[in-house]
């Protein structure tokens, strides 16, 4: 289960890496009807959010987003790889709920329990429109540490 | 697909003979060489995953459109008896509960609609909301919504969206039994405040086509259409509801399979016995969806009918038919002399109804249901009628749609969406869109031949071709 608050605090968050070195960060792979995405960082939390964010910029260029709102939620999940899709799923749910579209996001962990938030906006006409992703799926889901930290990817369903 | 591990039973049906430890029940794959060949080796092996699972009925099938999906293949078809430990599963559905076809028929003719096009685009455009981030004039709280999930496109018509005469077109009429809204999260029914009455984004689309050839005058005929007629099709699903179902869903059936000893050959099979309380709450969330969507296409077709009136008065929009493509449905079929209630998962599939069956309306009960096969924005769909013998080749269905030939990621790279829409503006149909990213990943050419699909689905006698439409203007989610 999660908690969760509303707060309009932009100058806030824990991190504004979703505005930088992006093409490292993540990417994407093949999959006939929907879409893989990829996100690696130093860490597992930062391989994370690199994933959201490479799933919010399926929806948007997510540099132009306002980090106008944010959300924070907690939720438990001892295994890696349904954490993974339990945290973009949580992203993907708040921000269809809310009519907005998040740039941002930050995650951190203890043990089987994460803490994790987004800033946005709600969309507006000047907002790139790209494609809506309505899932994060069990598909090519993995989780794991490699030479350079973490890598994290999973199939989203668009 | 590497063709080399197929066998050919029929010109128009393949298998995939199991290796001599293997314990699964018999995959069949309808098609020809040249369908088999574009689709990805991912398909065969999810199939024949499916194929493995309890209480499976018969073979795991494959329509001609197949693709790979997460868990079911796309075009995936299979049947589970639930007395004999079958299960459900969220996988066998998608994420995009009761994504279906609404296909009106116009009371106007191409020529008398040309010189109007361009208007009626772009009022339609105007007046429905289209892509990621549009929302709906119709705002829902939770417990307003639960109406909606008990009535489905009978909760429309009660607030006044379409016509008393479409119920009897829609598939269950409209509003599925055993809809359960107490099953549904919050977070979903909350995630549908908005969306009601929107098309969506990625492949959904409403279109306007042209019948451009008749196959079979006589059920074209029954099924109200003619040579130069125009018929409107509009393709989207349940919305931000189904979307959270599938997604609360396929986890905690994942999880019951795990605690039930359910050995999955791929997580996204994620399942449970159909008599389990896992599988019944899934059920009764699965189909307040269905009733969810059947809403849904209610009001996007009273939108088009506004939008029709405006730019052309005198036109009438009648429904032709209404169906859904991801579900699972509680039909009976005969199996082996028996007649058994089973559970049909169609995962981008069509329920195809063939000649004399009861649930269909008395106007087509002699010539079959209405199957709607989307194409692309720049070929061309078809509308056939569901064949006689259908229901014991394949428990009565038939593909959905062109089906992917390449991905989203392939063809973004190979096309630009401005660049496309020109295009086919230069062939005469008109794109209405928000998103240049998503008309080049539905670029034509990231699909397969339809016509080839089509003829599949005939040859395979899976359902008849009875007339193809070609698209002259199109909204695009």
């Amino acid at each position: 289960m999660y908690a969760q608050r509303a707060r309009t605090a932009p100058n806030a968050f824990p991190n504004e890496r979703m505005s930088r070195n992006s093409a490292e960060r993540y990417g994407y792979f093949e999959h006939d009807a929907d879409l893989g995405v990829v996100g690696r960082g130093m860490t597992l939390e930062e391989a994370f959010e690199a994933a959201a964010e490479a799933m919010f910029a399926i929806m948007t260029d997510v540099a132009a987003v306002k980090p106008a709102v944010a959300v924070n939620f907690e939720f438990e999940e001892a295994d890696e790889e349904l954490a993974l899709v339990r945290w973009l799923n949580l992203l993907l749910g708040y921000c269809h709920e809310r009519g907005m579209v998040f740039g941002r996001v930050w995650l951190e962990r203890d043990g089987a329990r994460w803490r994790g938030g987004a800033a946005g906006e709600p969309w507006r006409s000047e907002l790139e429109r790209g494609v809506e992703v309505k899932g994060a799926t069990l598909t090519m889901l993995s989780v794991k540490s490699t030479a350079d930290g973490w890598e994290a990817r999973c199939v989203v369903d668009v | 697909m590497d063709l080399s591990r197929l066998r050919q039973i029929e010109p128009w049906c393949w298998t995939v003979p199991p290796a001599a430890e293997e314990r699964r029940a018999e995959v069949r794959l309808f098609g020809n060489a040249e369908l088999l060949a574009t689709m990805d080796d991912k398909v065969l092996e999810q199939i024949t995953n499916v194929a493995r699972l309890p209480g499976l009925v018969g073979c795991a099938m494959t329509m001609p459109d197949a693709h790979w999906g997460y868990g079911f293949p796309i075009g995936g078809v299979a049947a589970f008896d639930p007395d004999r430990g079958g299960i459900i599963s969220a996988g066998g559905v998608g994420f995009d509960i009761s994504c279906g076809i609404r296909c009106l028929r116009a009371s106007l003719e191409w020529a008398d609609l040309a010189p109007r096009l361009k208007a009626l685009a772009d009022t339609l455009f105007e007046r429905i909301p289209a892509g990621v981030g549009e929302e709906g004039s119709i705002k829902l709280a939770p417990a307003e919504l639960d109406e909606v999930l008990r009535g489905g496109a009978r909760w429309a018509l009660a607030r006044g969206y379409g016509a008393a005469e479409d119920l009897e077109f829609i598939e269950e009429r409209g509003c599925v039994a055993g809809a359960a809204p107490e099953d549904v999260s919050l977070l979903a029914k909350k995630r549908q405040r908005g969306e009601m009455g929107t098309l969506g984004s990625g492949n959904h689309y409403l279109e306007v086509q042209v019948v451009d050839r008749i196959y079979e005058e006589r059920t074209a005929r029954v099924f109200g259409l003619r040579e130069g007629q125009i018929v409107v099709s509009i393709h989207c699903g349940s919305r931000g509801l189904g979307h959270q179902i599938g997604t609360d869903y396929l986890v905690s059936l994942a999880k019951a399979a795990a605690r039930l000893g359910i050995v999955l050959p791929d997580r996204e099979l994620a399942c449970a016995p159909i008599n389990s309380p896992e599988g019944r709450q899934y059920i009764g969330a699965m189909n307040a969806a269905m009733n969810c969507a059947f809403a849904n296409r209610q009001i996007l077709a009273h939108l088009a009918r506004g939008a029709f009136s405006e730019v052309v008065p005198h036109a009438a929009l009648e429904t032709l038919f209404d169906v859904s493509h991801n579900t699972c449905k509680a039909e009976h079929h005969a199996v082996d002399g028996e007649r058994r209630l089973l559970y049909v998962h169609r995962k981008g599939a069509t329920r195809a109804f063939g000649p004399g069956h009861p649930a269909l309306p008395a106007r087509y009960r002699e010539v079959g249901q209405p199957v709607i096969i989307g194409g692309s924005m720049g070929t061309g769909s078809y509308i056939l009628a569901g064949a006689a013998g259908s229901e014991n080749r394949a428990f009565a269905s038939a593909s959905h749609g062109a089906g992917r030939a390449m991905s989203r990621h392939q063809a973004l790279k190979q096309w630009h969406g401005r660049q496309l829409i020109d295009e086919l503006a230069g062939k005469g149909i008109l794109i209405r869109t928000r998103s240049m990213r998503g008309a080049a990943e539905e670029a034509p050419g990231a699909y397969k031949d339809v016509n080839l699909v089509a003829e599949a689905t005939e040859q395979a006698g899976l359902a008849r071709r009875v007339a193809f439409l070609r698209p002259k203007a199109c909204v695009k989610g």
